[in-house]
């Protein structure tokens, strides 16, 4: 599916005329079987896209709660190969929602981009976001990714002026994630105003669907950003409730996947609340 | 090794930053622009002459520059084989090297007007040279380092912080120099406008191993002058310690094009056969981190292995981008030393010489005494002495087991 899955879901949301909430939570944190669950929840408790993170033992561009989560996973083994094989899981029962892997580029590098390309895609993920690819790498992964109907989503920043944006939307595809602060995931709250500013500014360049993220926390948080952003992307917040449902041993608290869910409900129910 | 393949080694990096596969710009978008900003002011200082001007001033009146190339004459006789020269580093203001980066790029953070400086450090040697010259600039400094390394450098945190600098514990990963780093890049990708990052060593994102690399170019280009006013000719090898490998790049860049055969050591810990070691190009394969393409440790999975080494400089597991390419094409050997040898290396430097090396610098005398003995006594080796070991006094007492 690919680039077509997130296409269609972006079709769905224009014609519910309300913007898509992403959801963020790294695979196999804080074991495989907490994560896949987690995981399997997620649609109906109101996330249209779906973030996966691929722990990385490095993740440079991450505040301290998805470092833990990315640590919390290598150390149950994670690898490369269970994360897809989670994803391959999800979809034997969910067709439609797109599932996108964040992470960094050594582990797909190491993986081998070809291969990776195509088992991905086999396995049923529609796009990546690579934290540390840059316009300036797209040969790396941006170019045969898109070639192989891989959306390659870029991000777009603070410091990213008009003619860097024509850079980065050469081979940005799926849509394009506003980081609405100058920060790692986790930061402080994002302010509204210059995001909007930065949105319409970006708009007069491409009409591709632009979701925001970092900062963002809370079910008023999501309500506020949807008024006029494609999509709301929710990460640190969630796998902060993750951690606080460890128990001493490093286990799951058996009520941890509810309260994800129920906090992923909240966060949908902000993105539909909002006045557009 | 092929020398006449090609008509220079000095060309590199390519305008993308890469060093033939390696190197290259792999940061977060966020850090795109200011990269980019890096490069255009380095382009223009390069050419200024008052850029130059001011940095060779600071060498000679601060630094303390030219310092020796000094005949390491009981350390030759006791070998009984190539001659041996020590270019003494450690003499420089801060004890090593890593000044003469940190006053090239400070001049670069004042010209770009940015007021705030980061810093990760391993042994604390880049650390106490990024706070000095923050001292004598004025700008306030902020240095990222392991909460193991902290514990085992404790002279010099206490200097960074004798200087004005806020020390910073990182207690995430491997709690030293790669994690030192990542929290760097954390705290630059938040501070963007006013924040000049001062990378310790010639990796990193480009334009970094380049300007690195140029700044630390004055160690090979005075030892290349210096070996023609003692001996008449160029020497026949040179020898360096790689972590990152800023002194060894200085040394030998001014050397690439010449007939000196040249060897890195790399730190092999307890053995590059072992999972305790810091010996990338020995024992890692290419990979991308802290924004370059280059030899790593890691496992088969792409993710990042802690290093070893009983030097804390040393004990990361990449290497500069330039030094993976100088690899691959086979210009330079890199060699591996276990923490023993470079400890017997200590001891011995120290008892013949009266000079106390660094434990990184003590890596390359272990090297120099396997090889100068096989070699005749009119070979000229010229061996980088890149600091001095007050700093790690403690290290060696424990690893030796004396209380002091």
């Amino acid at each position: 599916m690919g680039i077509s899955r997130l296409e269609e879901r972006f079709e769905t949301l224009k014609s519910e005329e309300r913007a898509g909430l992403i959801t963020f939570t790294t695979a196999g944190d804080p074991d495989y079987n907490t994560s896949l669950n987690i995981l399997n929840g997620l649609p109906k408790a109101g996330a249209d896209i779906i973030e996966l993170g691929m722990p990385f033992s490095d993740p440079m561009a991450d505040g301290p709660a998805i470092q833990a989560a990315s640590i919390r996973a290598l150390k149950n083994k994670m690898t490369m190969a269970k994360t897809l094989e989670m994803v391959k899981t999800f979809r034997k029962n969910d067709t439609t929602t797109p599932i996108i892997l964040m992470g960094y580029y050594n582990p797909i590098y190491i993986y081998g981009v070809d291969r990776f390309l195509e088992n991905a895609l086999n396995a049923g993920v529609d796009g990546l976001i690579i934290v540390d690819l840059p316009p300036e790498e797209d040969s790396e992964l941006a170019v045969p990714a898109n070639a192989a109907d891989m959306a390659m989503i870029h991000l777009a920043t603070p410091t990213t002026n008009t003619k860097r944006l024509d850079n980065i939307l050469r081979n940005a595809s799926g849509f394009l994630y506003y980081v609405t602060i100058a920060g790692v995931t986790g930061s402080a709250k994002s302010d509204l105003s210059p995001v909007k500013a930065a949105l319409s500014e970006f708009r007069r360049s491409s009409d591709i669907p632009i979701a925001v993220g970092f900062g963002i926390k809370s079910p008023s948080d999501t309500s506020r950003f949807a008024e006029f952003a494609e999509a709301v992307v929710v990460g640190s917040a969630i796998v902060d409730i993750i951690e606080s449902n460890i128990d001493e041993h490093g286990l799951a608290i058996s009520t941890m996947e509810s309260k994800v869910l129920s906090f992923v409900s909240e966060l949908a129910a902000g993105v539909k609340s909002a006045k557009r | 090794m092929d020398k006449k393949k090609v008509n220079s080694y000095r060309t590199g990096p390519d305008e993308e930053g890469h060093f033939g596969i390696f190197g290259g710009r792999y940061v977060a978008e966020t850090l795109m622009p200011l990269i980019l900003e890096v490069e255009k002011t380095y382009r223009d200082a390069k050419i200024d002459p008052s850029f130059k001007q001011e940095f060779q001033e600071l060498l000679k009146e601060y630094v303390g520059r030219p310092n020796p190339l000094y005949y390491a004459k009981r350390f030759t006789e006791h070998l009984g084989g190539a001659k041996v020269y020590f270019k003494r580093e450690e003499l420089n203001h801060t004890g090593a090297h890593k000044i003469n980066n940190c006053v090239g790029q400070i001049l670069l953070a004042r010209r770009m007007g940015k007021t705030r400086i980061i810093a990760e450090t391993g042994a604390g040697q880049h650390g106490v040279a990024t706070a000095t010259v923050c001292a004598l600039f004025g700008m306030p400094c902020v240095v990222y380092m392991g909460a193991k390394d902290i514990e085992r450098q404790k002279p010099n945190v206490f200097r960074m912080k004798l200087l004005g600098a806020e020390v910073i514990p990182v207690t995430s990963g491997s709690q030293s120099l790669k994690d030192s780093m990542n929290e760097a890049l954390r705290d630059w990708v938040t501070n963007v406008t006013d924040t000049f990052y001062i990378i310790g060593t010639a990796a990193g994102p480009h334009p970094y191993p380049e300007l690195v690399r140029d700044f630390q170019c004055v160690i090979g280009n005075e030892a290349r002058s210096q070996i023609l006013e003692k001996e008449g000719r160029l020497p026949d090898s040179l020898i360096a310690c790689v972590g990152g490998g800023s002194n060894a790049i200085g040394l030998f860049h001014p050397f690439l094009d010449d007939d000196v055969d040249i060897y890195a050591v790399e730190a092999a810990g307890h053995g590059i056969d072992t999972d305790k070691h810091a010996a990338s190009l020995s024992g890692g394969a290419p990979g991308v981190l802290h924004g370059n393409r280059t030899y790593l440790l890691m496992d088969d999975d792409g993710q990042i292995l802690e290093a070893h080494s009983i030097s804390a400089g040393l004990d990361y597991p990449g290497i500069g981008p330039e030094h993976s390419h100088l690899h691959d094409i086979g210009r330079v050997n890199y060699v591996p030393v276990t923490d023993k040898e470079a400890l017997e290396a200590f001891r011995l430097c120290t008892k013949l010489e009266g000079i106390i090396p660094a434990l990184e610098s003590a890596h390359a005398i272990a090297y120099v005494m396997k090889l100068a003995p096989t070699l005749q006594k009119d070979h000229i080796m010229i061996m980088g002495l890149s600091g001095r070991g007050d700093k790690d006094i403690y290290t060696v007492a424990e690893a030796l087991g004396e209380d002091i």
